[in-house]
Protein backbone atom coordinates (compact mmCIF):
# COMPACT_ATOMS: atom_id res chain seq x y z
CA UNK A 1 0.00 0.00 0.00
CA UNK A 2 0.97 3.58 -0.62
CA UNK A 3 0.53 5.97 1.96
CA UNK A 4 1.19 10.00 2.08
CA UNK A 5 2.71 11.46 5.42
CA UNK A 6 2.21 14.87 6.13
CA UNK A 7 4.85 15.87 8.75
CA UNK A 8 5.48 19.30 10.04
CA UNK A 9 8.66 20.06 11.84
CA UNK A 10 8.74 23.32 14.53
CA UNK A 11 11.50 24.94 16.06
CA UNK A 12 11.30 23.77 20.15
CA UNK A 13 8.89 26.06 21.61
CA UNK A 14 11.97 27.23 24.43
CA UNK A 15 14.14 28.36 21.45
CA UNK A 16 14.35 31.93 19.84
CA UNK A 17 12.82 31.71 16.19
CA UNK A 18 14.53 35.22 14.35
CA UNK A 19 12.01 34.27 11.57
CA UNK A 20 8.26 34.34 13.44
CA UNK A 21 9.66 37.22 15.45
CA UNK A 22 10.38 39.26 12.46
CA UNK A 23 6.78 38.01 11.19
CA UNK A 24 5.38 38.91 14.27
CA UNK A 25 7.02 42.52 13.99
CA UNK A 26 5.89 42.89 10.22
CA UNK A 27 2.05 42.44 11.58
CA UNK A 28 1.86 45.58 13.38
CA UNK A 29 2.15 47.32 9.67
CA UNK A 30 -0.50 44.90 8.12
CA UNK A 31 -2.46 46.80 11.11
CA UNK A 32 -3.00 43.27 12.96
CA UNK A 33 -1.22 43.62 16.00
CA UNK A 34 -3.84 41.79 17.43
CA UNK A 35 -1.24 38.65 15.85
CA UNK A 36 1.43 37.64 17.97
CA UNK A 37 4.17 34.71 18.83
CA UNK A 38 4.31 33.72 14.95
CA UNK A 39 6.58 30.74 14.93
CA UNK A 40 7.82 28.91 11.48
CA UNK A 41 8.94 25.82 11.03
CA UNK A 42 8.62 23.48 7.86
CA UNK A 43 5.76 21.52 6.34
CA UNK A 44 7.38 18.35 4.06
CA UNK A 45 4.94 15.35 2.20
CA UNK A 46 6.04 12.46 1.22
CA UNK A 47 5.22 9.03 -0.05
CA UNK A 48 5.82 5.42 1.15
CA UNK A 49 5.40 2.20 -0.07
CA UNK A 50 4.22 0.00 3.56
CA UNK A 51 2.07 -3.28 4.28
CA UNK A 52 0.47 -1.50 7.42
CA UNK A 53 0.00 1.87 8.21
CA UNK A 54 2.02 1.10 11.73
CA UNK A 55 5.31 -0.28 9.16
CA UNK A 56 4.87 3.06 7.78
CA UNK A 57 4.17 5.11 10.92
CA UNK A 58 7.54 3.47 12.18
CA UNK A 59 9.30 4.57 8.96
CA UNK A 60 8.72 7.52 8.84
CA UNK A 61 8.92 8.31 12.13
CA UNK A 62 12.54 6.60 11.62
CA UNK A 63 12.99 9.25 8.95
CA UNK A 64 12.03 12.06 11.05
CA UNK A 65 14.14 11.14 14.08
CA UNK A 66 17.34 10.46 11.27
CA UNK A 67 17.07 13.39 8.93
CA UNK A 68 13.78 15.29 8.41
CA UNK A 69 13.86 16.84 12.26
CA UNK A 70 17.13 17.82 14.91
CA UNK A 71 15.53 16.79 17.88
CA UNK A 72 18.09 19.41 19.64
CA UNK A 73 16.36 22.43 18.34
CA UNK A 74 13.22 21.21 16.39
CA UNK A 75 10.14 19.07 17.43
CA UNK A 76 7.82 17.02 14.59
CA UNK A 77 4.53 15.44 14.32
CA UNK A 78 2.89 14.22 11.37
CA UNK A 79 0.08 12.84 10.31
CA UNK A 80 -0.62 9.44 7.23
CA UNK A 81 -3.44 9.19 5.03
CA UNK A 82 -3.52 6.59 1.83
CA UNK A 83 -1.97 7.60 -1.30
CA UNK B 1 51.23 13.27 8.91
CA UNK B 2 48.83 13.89 6.06
CA UNK B 3 45.71 16.18 6.05
CA UNK B 4 42.71 15.48 4.46
CA UNK B 5 39.96 18.33 3.07
CA UNK B 6 36.83 16.77 2.32
CA UNK B 7 34.70 18.79 -0.67
CA UNK B 8 31.39 18.39 -0.66
CA UNK B 9 29.23 19.97 -3.43
CA UNK B 10 28.75 23.42 -2.18
CA UNK B 11 32.12 23.62 -0.26
CA UNK B 12 33.53 26.88 -0.53
CA UNK B 13 36.46 27.00 1.52
CA UNK B 14 38.14 24.10 0.53
CA UNK B 15 40.45 25.33 -1.77
CA UNK B 16 41.58 28.23 0.96
CA UNK B 17 42.40 25.16 3.77
CA UNK B 18 44.35 23.04 1.06
CA UNK B 19 46.39 26.20 0.32
CA UNK B 20 47.29 26.67 4.27
CA UNK B 21 48.28 23.08 4.66
CA UNK B 22 50.14 22.79 1.54
CA UNK B 23 51.79 25.92 1.24
CA UNK B 24 51.75 28.01 4.38
CA UNK B 25 52.25 24.87 6.59
CA UNK B 26 53.70 22.92 4.41
CA UNK B 27 52.16 19.56 4.96
CA UNK B 28 50.85 17.45 2.60
CA UNK B 29 47.49 17.54 1.87
CA UNK B 30 44.84 15.33 0.37
CA UNK B 31 41.31 16.46 -1.24
CA UNK B 32 38.38 13.99 -0.27
CA UNK B 33 35.59 13.84 -2.63
CA UNK B 34 31.95 13.07 -0.52
CA UNK B 35 31.12 10.32 -2.58
CA UNK B 36 34.56 8.88 -1.45
CA UNK B 37 34.85 5.86 0.51
CA UNK B 38 38.19 5.98 1.84
CA UNK B 39 39.99 8.09 3.89
CA UNK B 40 43.29 7.86 2.06
CA UNK B 41 45.49 7.01 5.02
CA UNK B 42 45.16 11.19 6.15
CA UNK B 43 45.51 11.80 9.99
CA UNK B 44 44.09 14.90 10.53
CA UNK B 45 40.31 15.67 8.27
CA UNK B 46 39.36 19.08 7.82
CA UNK B 47 35.81 19.76 6.91
CA UNK B 48 35.68 22.77 5.13
CA UNK B 49 33.60 25.95 5.62
CA UNK B 50 30.49 26.77 2.80
CA UNK B 51 26.87 25.88 1.96
CA UNK B 52 27.06 21.60 1.68
CA UNK B 53 24.05 20.63 -0.16
CA UNK B 54 23.03 23.90 -0.64
CA UNK B 55 22.33 23.80 3.48
CA UNK B 56 18.83 22.57 2.53
CA UNK B 57 16.46 21.21 4.99
CA UNK B 58 18.82 22.37 7.71
CA UNK B 59 22.97 23.47 7.52
CA UNK B 60 24.78 19.78 7.28
CA UNK B 61 22.18 17.58 7.49
CA UNK B 62 22.19 15.91 4.47
CA UNK B 63 26.30 16.04 4.30
CA UNK B 64 25.97 14.22 7.86
CA UNK B 65 25.10 11.03 5.41
CA UNK B 66 26.99 11.24 2.43
CA UNK B 67 29.58 7.82 1.94
CA UNK B 68 32.53 9.77 3.14
CA UNK B 69 30.93 10.72 6.52
CA UNK B 70 30.71 7.03 7.48
CA UNK B 71 34.19 6.98 7.15
CA UNK B 72 35.18 10.12 9.12
CA UNK B 73 32.64 8.83 11.69
CA UNK B 74 34.28 5.28 12.08
CA UNK B 75 37.73 7.63 12.36
CA UNK B 76 36.29 9.82 14.86
CA UNK B 77 35.20 7.03 16.85
CA UNK B 78 38.35 5.16 17.28
CA UNK B 79 39.88 8.50 18.28
CA UNK B 80 41.20 10.35 14.48
CA UNK B 81 41.46 13.71 14.76
CA UNK B 82 38.50 15.97 12.44
CA UNK B 83 38.39 19.37 12.73
CA UNK B 84 34.83 21.26 11.06
CA UNK B 85 34.71 25.12 10.12
CA UNK B 86 31.95 27.10 10.16
CA UNK B 87 29.80 24.44 7.60
CA UNK B 88 32.62 21.74 9.29
CA UNK B 89 31.53 22.40 12.77
CA UNK B 90 27.49 22.38 11.57
CA UNK B 91 28.35 18.96 10.21
CA UNK B 92 30.44 17.72 13.40
CA UNK B 93 27.09 19.05 15.17
CA UNK B 94 24.65 16.90 12.98
CA UNK B 95 26.48 13.94 13.25
CA UNK B 96 26.35 13.89 16.89
CA UNK B 97 30.49 14.34 16.57
CA UNK B 98 29.99 17.31 18.74
CA UNK B 99 27.19 18.18 20.84
CA UNK B 100 24.76 20.33 20.25
CA UNK B 101 23.39 22.49 17.06
CA UNK B 102 23.68 25.53 15.03
CA UNK B 103 20.58 27.69 14.84
CA UNK B 104 19.62 30.69 12.49
CA UNK B 105 21.37 33.79 14.04
CA UNK B 106 19.34 35.90 16.69
CA UNK B 107 19.21 38.90 13.91
CA UNK B 108 18.58 36.23 11.13
CA UNK B 109 21.21 37.86 8.99
CA UNK B 110 24.17 36.67 7.32
CA UNK B 111 27.09 38.37 9.01
CA UNK B 112 30.13 38.20 7.69
CA UNK B 113 32.85 40.11 9.93
CA UNK B 114 35.97 40.38 11.88
CA UNK B 115 35.19 39.01 15.30
CA UNK B 116 37.31 38.78 18.74
CA UNK B 117 37.15 35.07 20.18
CA UNK B 118 38.71 34.70 23.84
CA UNK B 119 40.88 31.58 23.83
CA UNK B 120 39.55 29.31 26.96
CA UNK B 121 41.48 26.46 27.17
CA UNK B 122 45.16 25.84 25.74
CA UNK B 123 44.41 22.40 26.68
CA UNK B 124 43.33 20.75 23.18
CA UNK B 125 44.89 20.22 19.95
CA UNK B 126 44.02 23.24 18.43
CA UNK B 127 44.65 25.53 20.95
CA UNK B 128 48.08 24.07 22.47
CA UNK B 129 49.88 27.29 21.02
CA UNK B 130 47.49 29.91 22.77
CA UNK B 131 47.30 31.10 26.06
CA UNK B 132 44.10 31.40 28.20
CA UNK B 133 42.49 34.32 27.84
CA UNK B 134 44.72 35.37 24.28
CA UNK B 135 42.51 37.34 22.16
CA UNK B 136 42.50 36.40 18.24
CA UNK B 137 40.70 38.51 15.63
CA UNK B 138 39.20 35.91 13.41
CA UNK B 139 36.66 37.02 10.94
CA UNK B 140 33.13 34.83 10.66
CA UNK B 141 30.73 34.15 7.94
CA UNK B 142 27.66 32.44 8.41
CA UNK B 143 24.03 32.63 8.61
CA UNK B 144 23.77 30.14 11.51
CA UNK B 145 26.27 29.96 14.26
CA UNK B 146 24.04 30.58 17.24
CA UNK B 147 25.34 27.33 19.10
CA UNK B 148 22.65 25.83 21.52
CA UNK B 149 22.17 23.01 23.87
CA UNK B 150 20.17 22.15 26.41
CA UNK B 151 21.46 22.84 30.18
CA UNK B 152 23.09 20.13 31.06
CA UNK B 153 25.31 19.63 27.86
CA UNK B 154 26.49 23.38 28.71
CA UNK B 155 27.27 22.24 31.90
CA UNK B 156 29.27 19.59 30.50
CA UNK B 157 30.96 21.63 28.53
CA UNK B 158 32.24 23.87 30.69
CA UNK B 159 33.43 21.22 33.19
CA UNK B 160 34.90 19.34 31.05
CA UNK B 161 36.63 22.41 29.39
CA UNK B 162 35.63 21.50 26.07
CA UNK B 163 34.94 25.40 25.27
CA UNK B 164 37.60 26.45 23.35
CA UNK B 165 36.32 29.74 22.01
CA UNK B 166 33.89 32.36 23.28
CA UNK B 167 33.59 35.62 21.19
CA UNK B 168 34.52 38.53 23.04
CA UNK B 169 35.29 42.19 23.07
CA UNK B 170 38.41 44.16 21.56
CA UNK B 171 39.73 43.77 25.40
CA UNK B 172 38.69 40.37 25.28
CA UNK B 173 35.28 40.48 28.21
CA UNK B 174 33.14 38.24 27.10
CA UNK B 175 29.93 40.70 26.58
CA UNK B 176 26.68 39.80 25.31
CA UNK B 177 27.30 43.52 23.00
CA UNK B 178 30.32 41.13 21.23
CA UNK B 179 27.86 38.21 20.77
CA UNK B 180 27.45 38.55 16.66
CA UNK B 181 24.91 35.81 16.39
CA UNK B 182 23.26 35.19 20.17
CA UNK B 183 25.34 31.87 20.84
CA UNK B 184 24.72 30.68 24.16
CA UNK B 185 27.24 31.26 26.22
CA UNK B 186 29.03 33.23 23.61
CA UNK B 187 30.65 30.15 22.55
CA UNK B 188 32.41 29.93 19.05
CA UNK B 189 34.37 26.88 19.35
CA UNK B 190 34.12 23.38 21.15
CA UNK B 191 35.59 20.01 21.17
CA UNK B 192 34.37 16.42 22.03
CA UNK B 193 34.65 14.87 25.37
CA UNK B 194 37.60 12.58 24.17
CA UNK B 195 39.45 16.14 22.82
CA UNK B 196 39.59 14.60 19.47
CA UNK B 197 37.31 16.22 17.39
CA UNK B 198 36.96 20.35 17.18
CA UNK B 199 34.27 23.01 15.57
CA UNK B 200 34.52 26.45 15.44
CA UNK B 201 32.37 29.12 13.55
CA UNK B 202 35.23 31.80 12.39
CA UNK B 203 36.87 30.56 9.79
CA UNK B 204 41.14 30.53 10.69
CA UNK B 205 42.17 29.80 7.07
CA UNK B 206 41.41 33.19 6.10
CA UNK B 207 43.52 34.79 8.54
CA UNK B 208 46.62 32.50 8.26
CA UNK B 209 48.69 34.65 5.78
CA UNK B 210 50.78 37.64 6.02
CA UNK B 211 49.45 38.70 2.81
CA UNK B 212 45.59 38.87 4.08
CA UNK B 213 46.85 41.45 6.76
CA UNK B 214 45.94 38.81 9.61
CA UNK B 215 47.89 35.94 10.95
CA UNK B 216 45.94 35.14 13.93
CA UNK B 217 44.15 32.52 12.37
CA UNK B 218 47.85 30.34 11.96
CA UNK B 219 48.37 30.44 15.78
CA UNK B 220 45.46 27.54 15.29
CA UNK B 221 47.28 25.40 12.70
CA UNK B 222 50.53 26.35 14.57
CA UNK B 223 49.17 24.44 17.46
CA UNK B 224 47.75 21.56 15.20
CA UNK B 225 51.07 20.72 13.94
CA UNK B 226 52.74 21.42 17.73
CA UNK B 227 50.87 18.78 19.60
CA UNK B 228 49.63 16.24 16.85
CA UNK B 229 53.57 16.00 15.38
CA UNK B 230 54.78 16.16 18.86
Amino acid sequence: MKFQAHIDVMPQKALLDPQGRAVTASMKNLSLSEIGNVRIGKHITLEIEADTESAAREKVDLACKKLLANPIMETYTFELSPA
Amino acid sequence: MKFGVVIFPGSNCDQDLIHVVRDIMGKPCEPLWHKDHSLRGCDFILLPGGFSYGDYLRSGAIARFSPIMQEVIEFADKGGFVFGICNGFQILTESRLLPGALLHNRNHQFICKNVSLRCETDESFITSKLKVGQRLTIPIAHGEGRFHCDAETLTSLQDNRQILFRYCDEQGEVTDAANPNGALDNIAGICNKGRNVFGMMPHPERCSSSLLGNTDGKLIFDSILNTVLA
